[in-house]
């Protein structure tokens, strides 16, 4: 954040985000930065001066987890529609209650359906690759959607990396500058946001904003190639890790990618045709490669690490089984709930996942009892 | 601070042709506002018959820049509009003098934005935020609201058999902004024009954050013929139910005095929302009413007196 150097950033502090906007005080109390520093009284009024400052022409950027997500939610909403790209990490953690500060993926999962594209790391290089991306994403004028970069509370945020950094002139050339198509301080010709929409217009509006998600993953792709060529990490829509021959595929989001890819490749080692397919973007959720990456598979394990009450599984679980729906073949999937409230997640669990899977490929089909729960006692 | 008459003669910034009722003095005293403030400004309102009213896509009676985000967020939406402001101006990406302006309602600031309006306030933007109080959620339905006076018929209070209305009074919202320490906060209605445009005119030109509570009555939800309503506006004033002051800097001046003060009644009986306090059983609540009334309009001019500067 401090090379992208936003115009406007508001915050409101929440554990585990707290740490990125300590950093971001920091900067702006050195002067690094010429960002206007808004401490606003609450995640709601963070989001509101967002989208206030972004209908201003601003590059605007905030950052937040869990309860102070869920707070927004009302204007998360009206930010993808107004097609402000505002771009937020938000460092998971999972929701009250009861309340609790470590990570699940409840609170952005929570918002899947706003508007927002959403890219999901595995570590601290991708949450930097990232954000730097997901300004040019949310920017693109095929796109115009408001970003989310998420990552794992405490695992991510709170444990130290290596980085390998952009130069600061490169991450500057790289974001470039940012002019909006209509702004409120242009008041020689004045617009309105945020009108009254009835019957005889939302839908062609709400329409519209389904076509920007729609380009948004050539988009991804596109800007995920380029920023390979100046960093020499190139970026996707998915990742798929030694699935090609892989009997067994788990799929997975966040962190648990980092845990999985050392399992995987261990398992490989001893012989098993097993890979993972991570998700990278889990909004515009790529239907088609998924399907792609997974038909081969006799058996595939999901890994969910939030719980969607009274459904047939998790978010991720249902989104990559309705993936598969109707692409010739399709493998038996099973749902596996993790980590919820930052329960633990080791290789031994993941070596657990792919065992549970054995019996799944030998049967060919799915088992009765396809929501399994790792780490859970009792 | 310029006459009603040059007031008159200047470019109308909310343009005629919006859905607002007939007599409706929030739209009223918005235009006369604007016209005071004039076309290089950024205005933003809550959710509420106003917004409702000017922008019914794809139509829009503004012709300043416009934002409505939410119901109870437009003073962190025009804090933000206004950050964006500074930030752009210090890097030398606009040039341009631009007043920042947010409206809400009484629900929309008395209640559900309170918070975001006493942050916007504190965190010191240099803006105007100005509550239009019509006295009730008249968007929904004319509910009940934290500004809604005590007796008050309103769809969340009807008069039934054991209770003749709002049972609570107003929330003193002006005093809560005094206590905020900001510049400037003015009371006044779209009744008295000229003095609502000085204050205007003050308040934006202070630097820093002001406040304006503007009474603004609504002919639908208080229940008169809507010819009317600029006199309901005045008898407020002249009955000293909502006196007419501003705050400079911790200073108090009443900017209007009543030659004679009228009994509150006489603003009352005006309105159908008040019809059922004539009945016998009901007078003490006009009593009520009549003493908060008075102890307010002592205490103002008690506050006056205490605060005059040394210079006046
Ligand atoms: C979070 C939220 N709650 C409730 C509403 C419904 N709502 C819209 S306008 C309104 C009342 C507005 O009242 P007020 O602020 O007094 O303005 P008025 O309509 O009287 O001009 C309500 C309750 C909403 N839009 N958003």
């Amino acid at each position: 954040m401090r090379q992208i150097d936003p115009d406007v950033v508001a915050a409101f502090p929440i554990t585990p985000q707290t740490e990125l906007m300590h950093k971001f005080a920091e900067h702006v109390a050195d002067g690094d930065v010429k960002s206007e520093f808004v401490l606003v009284e609450s995640e709601h009024s963070a989001m509101s001066a967002s989208v206030g400052a972004a209908a201003a022409g601003a590059r605007a950027m905030t950052a937040t987890s869990a309860n102070g997500l869920a707070l927004m939610w009302e204007i998360v909403y009206i930010a993808a529609s107004c097609r402000l790209p505002i771009v937020m990490p938000v460092i998971n953690r999972a929701l009250s209650g009861p309340i609790n500060i470590h990570c699940d993926h409840s609170d952005t999962m929570g918002c899947r359906d706003s508007g927002w594209i959403q890219l999901y790391s595995e570590s601290a290089q991708e949450v930097y690759d990232n954000i730097l991306q997901a300004i040019r994403i949310a920017e693109h004028p095929d796109v115009l959607l408001p970003a989310m970069v998420t990552f794992d509370g405490f695992i991510i945020s709170h444990t130290a990396e290596v980085l390998d950094a952009l130069e600061d002139g490169e991450a500057r050339e790289w974001v470039g500058t940012w002019t909006p198509n209509y702004s409120l301080l242009n008041t020689d010709d004045p617009v309105t946001y945020g009108p009254l929409d009835l019957q005889d217009y939302y839908f062609e509006h709400k329409r519209q904003q389904i076509e920007g998600m729609n380009h948004a993953p050539r988009v991804i792709k596109e800007i995920g190639e380029a920023y390979g060529k100046l960093s020499g990490r190139s970026y996707g829509l998915i990742e798929a890790y030694r699935t090609d021959d892989a009997e067994r595929i788990i799929v997975a989001l966040g962190s648990t990618c980092g845990t999985s890819k050392v399992v995987v490749d261990e398992l490989r080692d001893e012989g098993e045709a097993v890979g993972l397919l991570k998700i990278r973007a889990f909004r515009p959720f790529d239907e088609e490669a998924v399907a792609a990456a997974l038909s081969g598979a006799k058996a595939v394990g999901i890994l969910d690490r939030s719980v969607s009450f009274g459904a047939p599984g998790g978010p991720v679980h249902k989104e990559v089984k309705s993936a598969l729906y109707g692409g010739g073949k399709t493998p038996p999937v099973v749902d596996f709930i993790y980590g919820l409230g930052g329960r633990d997640i080791n290789r031994e669990h993941i070596r657990g996942v792919f065992e549970e899977l054995k019996p799944v490929a030998d049967a060919g089909r799915t088992p009765d009892q396809n929501i399994r729960y790792v780490g859970l006692r009792g | 601070m310029p006459g009603v008459k040059q007031l008159a003669g200047r470019e109308e910034m909310m343009a005629p042709g919006h859905r607002a009722c007939a007599g409706c003095l929030p739209m009223t005293a918005i235009r006369q506002i604007l016209l005071t403030a004039g076309k290089d400004t950024v205005c933003g309102c809550a959710t509420g018959c106003v917004e409702v009213v000017t922008s019914i896509y794809p139509y829009t009676a503004w012709r300043t820049p416009f934002i409505h985000n939410a119901f109870e967020n437009s003073a962190a939406t025009i804090s933000g509009a206004e950050a964006a402001y500074q930030s752009l101006r210090r890097q030398g990406k606009v040039d341009k003098d631009i007043k920042f302006i947010a409206f809400g309602g009484d629900g929309g600031t008395y209640d559900i934005g309170l918070q975001s309006l006493s942050g916007a306030m504190e965190r010191g933007h240099n803006m105007l935020y100005v509550c239009y109080d019509n006295e009730a959620y008249m968007n929904t339905g004319i509910q009940r609201s934290g500004g809604t006076p005590k007796g008050t018929a309103t769809s969340t209070t009807p008069v039934g058999k054991v209770r003749p209305g709002k049972q609570e009074y107003a929330k003193a919202l002006t005093d809560i902004m005094i206590a905020h320490n900001i510049p400037y906060v003015g009371q006044a209605t779209a009744g008295y024009p000229k003095d609502l445009s000085d204050k205007v005119e003050k308040a934006l030109t202070i630097e820093g954050p002001a406040f304006m509570n503007v009474l603004a009555p609504c002919t639908r939800g208080w229940r008169y013929p809507m010819e009317e309503s600029m006199e309901i506006a005045r008898l407020a004033v002249d009955t000293c139910f909502w006196p007419l002051y501003e705050v400079e800097n911790g200073v108090f001046r009443v900017t209007r005095k009543p030659k004679e003060k009228k009994p509150v009644a006489e603003w009352l009986k005006k309105q159908g929302r008040f019809r059922h306090l004539f009945k016998e059983e009901n007078k003490h609540i006009i009593d009520d009413i009549q003493s908060q009334v008075d102890e307010n309009w002592d205490w103002l001019l008690k506050r006056e007196e205490m605060t005059r500067s040394e210079a006046s």
